[in-house]
């Protein structure tokens, strides 16, 4: 790394750890989550243009509070001015009404480090929008990403993503969201719903195989940057650890999913070697942690069931049968037909193939599976584990028809001509 | 999740049309676009020329062989599309039924989803 990009680094973790500090202290004062959004926004991009020239400033939280906060008053201005030009008793008006002073949490007597990560979600994961809106004001206004990075790791142009976030601040004012945490009555609907908006920007990043793979693979690292920061302020919650236990173990398995190439490479064949032990033992360490504590959530139940994977030091020792307890316990505890899908291969591993399909036909009277791709996936891979080579080889160019994932299709049908 | 729109043109089913329903499908896209530029969910959008303008390139032996003409000479043939970045299949069908070439009798759209390159490794 150069020293102009060490910088440039330096900058930007810093202004996205305070931005969503700054946007949190503006909203709080003026109410208009949009227009305080912009202002942040506008600050930050100038942070981009002078901060590698001239310099961090001593103090880059009151840098860029006091040009936010200049922006913000600018606007204030703005429309003052607009509403002076259409009203008449303008002059009556004490002169220094649209002055404000810059916001700083200090003077509002709170506490300089109070980490408002949380609230922010709540207010950008408000149930009032659509998920993939959720996600994209998440990014932005707590994860501190432009427009464009977003864009760009959605593989969207700059003027599809803008709108979208656009209608997203406009209907979080229309549903009259405020600043205030959820009530207790709504407070677990609305945690689930900001894990659920973490889990699906982890996703994101971390299935992508190609294309613009480093701006990608940087969402994954931002959604546990932002669960780590939720985890921070709420380390009691099983969910949250169980989440972050959910990604560090499935991350951990990044540099060994894919081939050079970008060919995906299944669990079993896998270079254990290259995974990650750090976030492995962070992971196993904060799962084993939070299940102890009690009430077991579906996240954590994830999060176990990665720790069996990668704790087993080849493929054929992994604990199969303590998997489709798992499995079971999940099953229950949310109902998805994908669980159900995920068990048959652990009753397989455990029983033979035979139970595993037992389990599949049954699946296939749900609607929502029978035409999905992975339930052929899974039928193919059972069906070669029962020596049905010929029925394999059928399920597996079904499966490889019916995905939108190239990296999936170049799998099973690469699968189906290994048979004979 | 992004699908493409398709719109397939039949010009013995345009030409049945009286000119105020050739206005109303022309101006309904208008609409149609200002929806979903606003919901951000369009991508881009292309009216093609008609086919006789086409022309077909095939390299044989290394060399490029050029014909006038359509690929295939048909009925209906690729008029336009849509790319949009919907949060379904239920979504992409809805905005589909929304393009006025649905209403005509005769036409419909075609929805297809688009390829990605993110994929899930199994677990077996």
């Amino acid at each position: 790394m150069t020293e102009p990009d060490r910088v440039g680094r330096r900058i930007e973790d810093l202004t996205r750890e305070i931005a969503p500090r700054v946007l949190a202290a503006l909203v709080r004062r003026y109410g208009h989550f949009d227009e305080c959004e912009d202002a942040v926004q506008e600050a930050l991009l100038a942070a981009a243009v002078q901060w590698p020239e001239q310099g961090v400033p001593d103090n880059p939280y009151g840098w860029l509070s006091t040009v936010a906060t200049r922006r913000m008053v600018d606007q204030i201005r703005g429309e003052a001015a607009r509403r002076r030009r259409e009203q008449v008793d303008f002059a009556r008006r004490p002169a220094d009404e649209q002055v404000a002073p810059p916001v700083d949490p200090r003077c509002d007597g709170e506490r300089p480090d109070r980490d408002d990560t949380l609230t922010l979600l709540f207010l950008c994961c408000h149930p009032a929008l659509t998920a993939a809106s959720q996600v994209a004001l998440t990014l932005r206004a707590v994860g501190g990403l432009t427009t464009e990075q977003i864009a760009s790791a959605f593989l969207v142009p700059d003027a599809t993503m803008g709108p979208r976030i656009s209608r997203a601040k406009q209907r979080i004012k229309a549903a009259g969201a405020t600043f205030d945490p959820p009530d207790r009555a709504e407070w677990a609907d609305r945690i689930r719903v900001v894990l659920h908006v973490l889990y699906l920007i982890f996703n994101e990043g971390y299935t992508t195989s190609s294309g613009p793979v480093l701006q990608r693979a940087d969402l994954a690292a931002e959604a546990i940057r932002l669960t780590r920061a939720v985890h921070r302020q709420l380390p009691e919650d099983g969910e949250v650890a169980g989440l972050l236990a959910l990604m560090l173990l499935t991350d951990a398995r990044r540099p060994a999913r894919t081939t050079a190439d970008g060919a995906l490479v299944p669990l079993a064949e896998q270079d254990r070697g290259r995974w990650h032990r750090p976030a492995i033992v962070e992971g196993v360490g904060l799962v084993e942690a939070a299940m102890s504590r009690g009430a077991v959530g579906p996240y954590q139940l994830q999060a176990a069931i990665a720790a069996v994977h990668v704790e087993a030091a080849r493929a054929q020792d992994t604990d199969w049968p303590q998997i489709a307890v798992l499995y079971q316990i999940l099953e229950r505890v949310s109902p998805n037909p994908m669980v159900t899908l995920n068990r048959a291969i652990a009753v397989a591993m455990t029983d033979g193939p035979a139970a595993g399909l037992e389990l599949l036909r049954a699946l296939g009277e749900d609607r929502r599976m029978a035409e999905h791709y992975r339930l052929a996936a899974v039928r193919a891979h059972l069906l070669e584990m029962a020596g049905d080579t010929s029925a394999a080889r059928d399920a597996y160019e079904l499966a490889a028809r019916r995905t939108a994932s190239l990296p999936e299709q170049r799998y099973l049908a690469a699968r189906a001509a290994r048979l004979p | 999740m992004k699908f493409l729109l398709i719109m397939h043109n039949n010009p013995a089913v345009w030409e049945s049309l009286t000119e105020a329903e050739r206005n109303a499908v022309m101006t309904g896209h208008g609409g149609f676009i200002k929806t979903i530029q606003e919901s951000g969910e369009m991508i881009v959008t292309q009216a093609l020329a008609d086919p006789s303008n086409s022309a077909v390139v095939r390299v044989r032996d290394g060399l490029p062989v050029v014909t006038d003409g359509p690929y295939l000479e048909a009925k209906e043939f690729l008029g336009g599309y849509y790319l949009v970045d919907v949060a379904s299949r239920e979504r992409a069908l809805e905005l589909a039924a929304m393009i006025p070439d649905a209403a005509v009798d005769g036409l419909g759209i075609e929805v297809r989803p688009v390829m990605f390159s993110a994929g899930m490794e199994m677990e077996i």
